[in-house]
């Protein structure tokens, strides 16, 4: 059984008020009839901006519901869970690594790993610095984000990601906002921490030389048939 | 987990922490300042008599005779001759009768002519007779001599041996002419926490013969001070006294007419109560704006621990709780400006009156007014926390890709 299926995955978003003649729109964002993978395993999908893949992803995390469809996740109905249910289920099982690292400016490199921790299974401080010290920073434990170069805020965020022993880690344009020796870098921590947990990785991208590291990648172009559907109208 | 993210969000925000907290707190020390002040003076000025349980005095006011012979504050309503006083001091229900001289003061502080009944036959409180230093005595009558109390003593620095020329009337004019008679200091009363520690004390003829005053009042009195025999014999004598229509009043018993004071002041007692409040209510309000405020610049935070999977409830709770912590700290640092105000104003009532309070003494406010405000920080924490309850984590976290 793979650790995540998704089947006939729906959502639409309301267009926005005020666009005459089509504010009575709705725009189908995603549309995945089928979509696999399996433990362990690591994925890009490559897509452009506004194919809809940030949604896809929001969707699997389970912080947005979808209009219909299924999402098992290890062999758990996601789409059938509460809000606070989906919340435990990221919380527990999932990473996510974002673009722009979404880091706490508040806390402390090591405090903002423990977040990642905070909301699941509790907080284990010597995982938790464990993780830097694998991320090269267990040396920056106590610097803020603004006193951490962007290279060293990505792998804060990648070890956050970790920080909950996930089955699933979902990255979203992860090195968009590095260089390109950063991104390689990142690139590389984020492929052997999550083989290393054992975590399965998709990850998000349009970036070419992103994708190319990939030995499985996919079209997200090709899975989104909502990218193939016009705006429904319904009448007034 | 929620109560580390309290503590990071305030340290993270910690000017804008310092100042609500700060505004809470000097709102908390205004109400419990307003509140003790209150609640105490109420309770000190009634319950002090000085050690007696009358005062008769010419027709008047009974408040106003109450004021003037026990807490020396107003001017006499009129005087009594020395058979008025002889006629009581004989009543059987009358246990001691002390004369009562007024008219002069020195330098704005009271002098009072008296007995030396006063000192050695009058309790001021249960258990408590005047006390002079070592070395010092009361003092005699038919003499230039004074004992004062002593926070008069304090204020003018005087000691034994220190001698003074009384001014006529009982409020200071700096250009009148003084009496010429030169009085010494023979004793300083041992602290009272009453009236009398602002009374400088000489004896009743001096006041009536003091050269520059009317010789035809030389035996008048300005009140007669009495300790009953029983509670109830004030009730004969008030009936006898003030009801038979003629030039005497009897004011009975002390601490009622007193708490009649605070009766007619009620309204400025509500006005304060009532600004306290509304200052409290500001104070809370402030923490609401600050909170708020800042809730644009902290949505991203909010979305980004909703995705890490704080539930909606977990950052509500986080917003209250810091809200509350404020409310917390304000009140705990209002203890302090309350210490500072209250002293203040407690120092200024001693100052004007004698009467002495003791703020930091356990009040019931001290519980529940930090807890009042509080609760008024939750509350208005909770306006901020919908707001963090509906962060929405998709649209904060904006797609890039």
């Amino acid at each position: 059984m793979p650790l995540l299926e998704v089947k006939n995955l729906i959502k639409t978003y309301a267009a926005p008020g005020g666009q005459r003649p089509d504010a009575s729109a709705v725009h189908r964002v995603v549309e995945v009839a089928a979509f696999t993978l399996e433990a362990g395993e690591q994925r890009a999908l490559r897509g452009e901006s506004g194919s809809g893949k940030t949604t896809f992803l929001h969707l699997l995390a389970g912080i947005l519901a979808p209009d219909s469809g299924s999402i098992l996740l290890a062999g758990k109905e996601i789409t059938k869970l509460s809000e606070a249910g989906r919340d435990r289920q990221r919380a527990e099982s999932m990473g996510y690594i974002f673009q722009t690292f979404n880091l706490l400016q508040g806390h402390t490199a090591l405090e903002n790993v423990e977040l990642g921790m905070a909301f699941g299974h509790g907080v284990d401080r010597a995982q938790a610095v464990a993780l830097l010290q694998r991320v090269g920073l267990g040396d920056k434990l106590g610097h803020y984000p603004r006193q951490l170069s962007t290279g060293q805020q990505q792998r804060v965020a990648v070890a956050r990601a970790l920080a909950n022993r996930p089955k699933l880690v979902l990255a979203d344009e992860p090195t968009g906002n590095l260089d390109r020796r950063n991104a390689r870098e990142a690139l590389q921590l984020i492929r052997e921490v999550c083989r290393e947990s054992g975590a399965a990785l998709l990850l998000v991208s349009h970036d070419e030389r992103v994708l190319a590291q990939f030995e499985q990648m996919q079209d997200f172009m090709m899975i989104n048939r909502a990218l193939a559907t016009p705006p429904t109208v319904f009448p007034r | 987990m929620i109560f580390n993210l309290i503590y990071r969000s305030l340290r993270q925000h910690l000017l804008a922490t310092l100042v609500t907290a700060g505004s809470i707190a000097l709102a908390s020390g205004l109400l419990l300042t307003v509140w003790v002040v209150k609640t105490q003076s109420q309770a000190v000025f009634a319950a002090t008599n000085s050690g007696f349980d009358a005062v008769l005095g010419a027709r008047g006011s009974k408040l106003q005779l109450v004021l003037n012979a026990i807490f020396h504050l107003e001017a006499s309503p009129g005087n009594l001759t020395a058979a008025d006083f002889e006629m009581i001091r004989h009543q059987r229900e009358v246990k001691t009768a002390i004369p009562l001289a007024l008219g002069d003061n020195y330098q704005g502080w009271r002098i009072a002519g008296t007995t030396e009944a006063l000192f050695t036959d009058v309790e001021y409180m249960p258990g408590h007779r005047y006390q002079v230093g070592r070395g010092e005595r009361f003092f005699q009558i038919g003499k230039l001599e004074a004992v004062v109390g002593s926070y008069a003593a304090k204020k003018l620095g005087w000691r034994v041996g220190t001698t003074f020329h009384p001014s006529h009337g009982l409020i200071f004019n700096p250009q009148a002419e003084h009496h010429e008679e030169t009085y010494t200091v023979v004793g300083v009363l041992a602290p009272t926490n009453t009236p009398v520690d602002r009374v400088i004390w000489i004896p009743l003829e001096g006041v009536q013969t003091m050269k520059g005053h009317n010789p035809l009042a030389a035996t008048e009195l300005s009140a007669v001070l009495l300790q009953l025999r029983a509670p109830e014999a004030g009730m004969m004598l008030n009936l006898r006294l003030n009801s038979s229509g003629g030039r005497l009043t009897f004011a009975y018993p002390i601490g009622t007419i007193v708490a009649e004071l605070f009766n007619k002041i009620a309204w400025f007692d509500q006005v304060l109560t009532l600004v306290a409040w509304l200052v409290a209510v500001v104070a809370s309000g402030s923490v609401l704006v600050s909170i708020y405020n800042s809730m644009s610049a902290r949505a991203r935070d909010i979305a980004i621990l909703r995705a890490l999977g704080a539930r909606r409830r977990t950052v509500f709770g986080a917003v209250v709780g810091e809200a509350a912590v404020i409310g917390l700290l304000g009140a705990t640092a209002g203890f302090a400006v309350f210490a500072g105000l209250a002293g203040s104003v407690a120092a200024l009532i001693q100052a004007q009156t004698g009467v002495v309070l003791e703020p930091l003494q356990w009040n019931p406010v001290f519980c529940w007014g930090p807890a009042v405000f509080v609760g008024l920080c939750i509350l208005g924490g909770c306006v901020p926390a919908f707001k963090a309850y509906r962060v929405s984590v998709a649209e904060t976290i904006a797609p890039v890709s």
